[in-house]
């Protein structure tokens, strides 16, 4: 048998206190998708990043085609035919798609080469089904077209093996489809790919084995056939047995929020109008907002927390009607708010973590008393409430922003969580969280329905919408496209109204 | 009828060729030291140390010139002392990650202090400051008798046409060549840039170095092609100037040589208004209108200004 496209052997290593990858192996072949399934903080991400020049390992060889090489930084892995997809997308916002090709390549006698790069995207349209118009600005281009670029940049660079690190969370499921076709073309030319995710789905559709990572460590290297049950994957992830959401239907309370033909304008440069917006969310009920990213969904949450004032309509909450709601306002009528970004909206990254879960109430009792801060309460609190949501490696007075994105919104969950609210809004409060925090956000809502709270869950992951709310709305272009009861919601229609199409609700 | 015989004075004034000769000689080391600064601001550095290192500039090339009698071995070490403390900017800021405010103001400052200190050490406190005989006006054959245009394009010294060719020679390098496509990648995200293969540093330091040299250069005309001497105002706030012709120049050469004309127009208005006593006005109030100008500009037109994304932002290789 000839040598492997790609083999790891022994890599290792650490940031400071922190063993990312401990004697990983790894091999991959010409033309196979291989999944990397593991936990946030597994170590998938580093290894990527060590194949792909970004850091350096301690210890341990990489071998492409059976040869050693020394990857030191990312043009030695360009050089070798290694591409990566990041998660957060490495491209120039300002510039055009050809630019964007272009960057890091050399040009023809001393000039850029735009005509042989136009020849070369046009091969790449052919080959793989992969287009975009090459004048076309980064900055207006979808969040998958943007992954699609990073895709042709790697094809363009000549790459043979092509990391993707968690591709479909920001697509839309017939996107997510196209990728997938592009996957398989790429395979059955001899690209090798290693697939990072922790969707099993997905990982089921698209590949044939996959390598699982624990704690730094690989704990499975398996064929995943139909004989691989979740559990058993879930358990290698985690060490432990996972148990599903399970939703029990219940009777309605009384009515906690209601918009009546809300309007507002947009705001901001990539901002959405959000216009007529009509629904209530009764006590013990959990209301899914689903759509592609960008179509509102911001501005609504953003808006019930009282950072935007509506234009029009009506905006009713806990039975009363709020001309221009001040989040303090809203506070102290029950409402609770995970806002989608986490960092630059919930909680504050250079202070100290009992400062930012102090953030929303630090005006009164217990944090203040006569305008001045009570600094021990502040920090009691904070050391009480990271007990008891398992907040890893957090200290009261250590830096917010140290926190992994797991661990930050387990803290942004137990602020909002503490004071007993009635109404939660929460934006993808799962987004980038592995199984376990996963798990363990989706309990804490349910929980809350149950002692006759109600949610308000934005998220674009369809699974966890159908897994979770009673009832699902469809926002597309600041509108509401139409309202599901969750029976009646199945993928091809949520993925019709996410286009836009009324007629399917 | 005084106002009515002033602006017809005025009138005068602006149709002399003589006064759009001085435009050009006036704006070419604002031209100069706005293309350096633009070359650092697109790869991602504010060099706030323009001011010191065109004064530095001014009195290398000056102090050189003087006891070589070579002019252009002036111009030579100016730009190698502005390439210089560019570097050093480049440790502080891309090698340590430090404040670009803070490391720029330093090396202002350190800049002045060495300036009066080296000039004091090699000239003392004379009484009347050392002259050179600066550069001649090297007239382009054929080109310098051309009616108005002759005088006012062709008939320079050779700093200005220099300074004239470097605005289409910088435009082409940052948006023809796969260097200038590098080096605004590299201010607009360093992140994507070094996945593609770009060495960040390296493209940071070159700005910076080549940014630099031209802030000596820009410094080095004052003093061997305008006063002909090293004073300590020589710059008096002309570094700064060219921070706010860059914003105003939407950080694109082009725009950078339009700017530069516009401040350079006003400032030889306001020298010529104060030296023919114009309106009976006090002389600070025309000094003031250049200043004033770019102020109104900049309201007015560099609100839409969207500077380089990564402007400010240190790099740092295996950020987790």
């Amino acid at each position: 048998m000839a040598a492997p496209l790609l083999e790891l052997s022994g890599i290792d290593k650490r940031f400071g206190a922190a063993h990312a990858n401990r004697a990983v192996d790894l091999r991959l072949d010409h033309g196979e998708i291989l999944g990397l399934l593991g936990e946030n903080g597994a170590g998938k991400t580093t290894l990527m990043n060590i194949l792909f020049g970004l850091y350096a390992a301690d210890a341990g060889t990489i071998r492409i085609a059976g040869q050693p090489v020394r990857i030191r930084h990312p043009a030695d892995s360009l050089a070798h035919g290694i591409g990566m997809v990041h998660q957060h997308f490495h491209l120039v916002d300002r510039m055009t798609v050809l630019e964007n090709l272009l960057i890091g390549q050399p040009g023809r006698r001393g000039r850029l080469d735009r005509a042989g790069a136009l020849a070369k995207l046009a091969s790449l349209g052919e080959r793989y089904g992969l287009r975009l118009a090459p004048e076309r600005l980064v900055e207006t281009l979808t969040v998958g077209e943007q992954q699609r670029l990073e895709i042709m940049k790697a094809l363009y660079r000549g790459a043979r093996i092509l990391i993707l690190d968690e591709p479909t969370s920001v697509l839309t499921p017939s996107e997510a489809d196209g990728l997938f076709r592009a996957l398989r073309a790429m395979a059955a030319e001899g690209v090798g790919v290693i697939y990072i995710s922790h969707k099993l789905a997905e990982l089921r559709a698209l590949v044939s084995r996959v390598v699982v990572l624990r704690q730094g460590r690989v704990v499975g290297d398996l064929a995943l056939t139909e004989a691989v049950t979740d559990q058993q994957l879930a358990r290698l992830m985690c060490g432990q047995d996972l148990a599903a959401p399970t939703r029990t239907a219940r009777a309605p309370g009384p009515t906690l929020l209601e918009l009546q033909g809300i309007g507002a304008a947009a705001r901001g440069r990539h901002g959405v109008a959000l216009d007529d917006i009509s629904f209530s969310l009764a006590a013990g009920e959990i209301l899914g907002i689903a759509g592609v990213s960008g179509n509102g969904q911001r501005e609504l949450a953003q808006l019930i927390a009282g950072l935007v004032p509506p234009r029009r309509g009506r905006l009713l909450v806990a039975g009363q009607i709020l001309r221009r709601p001040t989040p303090r306002q809203l506070r102290r009528l029950g409402v609770a708010v995970i806002p989608e970004d986490r960092l630059g909206e919930g909680l504050i990254a250079g202070a100290p973590l009992a400062e930012s879960l102090a953030l929303a109430r630090f005006h009164e009792p217990p944090f203040s008393r006569h305008g001045v801060l009570r600094l021990a309460a502040m920090a009691e609190f904070a050391a009480a409430q990271i007990a008891a949501f398992d907040v890893r490696s957090a200290s009261p007075g250590g830096r917010t922003g140290a926190l992994s994105g797991g661990n930050l919104q387990k803290a942004l969950l137990a602020r909002e969580l503490a004071f007993g609210p009635r109404l939660l809004i929460a934006a993808q409060p799962t987004r980038g969280l592995d199984v376990a925090a996963q798990a363990f956000v989706h309990s804490r809502l349910l929980e809350l329905c149950r002692q006759g709270g109600a949610v308000l869950l934005i998220s674009e992951d369809l699974d966890e919408l159908s897994a979770l709310s009673d009832r699902i709305a469809v926002m597309h272009g600041g509108r509401i496209v139409g309202i599901l009861p969750v029976a009646e919601a199945d993928r091809t229609r949520l993925g019709l109204m996410m286009a836009g199409q009324a007629a399917a609700a | 009828m005084a106002g009515r015989r002033a602006i017809s004075a005025l009138w005068d004034l602006l149709l002399q060729v003589g006064f759009f000769a001085a435009v050009l000689r006036v704006a070419t080391p604002l031209l100069l030291a706005t293309l350096g600064e633009l070359l650092c601001e697109r790869a991602g550095v504010l060099n706030l140390g323009i001011e010191g290192i065109m004064l530095l500039g001014a009195m290398t090339g000056f102090s050189v010139a003087y006891f070589t009698g070579e002019l252009w071995l002036g111009i030579l070490a100016a730009l190698l002392v502005g390439a210089l403390f560019g570097l050093l900017l480049g440790l502080l800021t891309v090698s340590l990650g430090l404040s670009q405010h803070v490391a720029g103001l330093g090396i202002t400052m350190l800049c002045t202090g060495l300036s009066f200190y080296a000039y004091r050490l090699i000239f003392g406190q004379p009484g009347q400051p050392p002259h050179i005989e600066p550069f001649q006006t090297l007239p382009v054959p054929g080109l310098a008798e051309l009616p108005w245009l002759g005088p006012v394009l062709f008939d320079q010294v050779p700093l200005v046409y220099l300074a004239l060719l470097l605005v289409p020679l910088l435009a082409f390098l940052l948006y023809r060549t796969p260097w200038g496509l590098n080096l605004r990648a590299v201010g607009e995200n360093p992140q994507a840039a070094a996945s593609a293969g770009v060495a960040v540093f390296a493209m940071r330091y070159q700005a910076l170095a080549l940014g630099g040299a031209l802030m000596g250069l820009a410094g080095a005309y004052l003093s061997l092609a305008q006063f002909n001497a090293f004073t300590f105002g020589v710059i008096s706030g002309r570094g700064w100037v060219c921070i706010a012709l860059v914003v105003l120049a939407r950080w694109d050469p082009w725009r950078a040589a339009g700017a530069a004309l516009l401040f350079g127009a006003l400032d030889a208005l306001q020298l010529r208004l104060q030296s023919s006593g114009a309106f009976g006005l006090p002389y600070p109030l025309f000094l003031m209108l250049p200043f004033l100008a770019t102020i109104l500009a900049m309201a007015l037109l560099a609100r839409s200004a969207r500077a380089p994304a990564a402007l400010l932002a240190p790099f740092r290789r295996e950020e987790r």
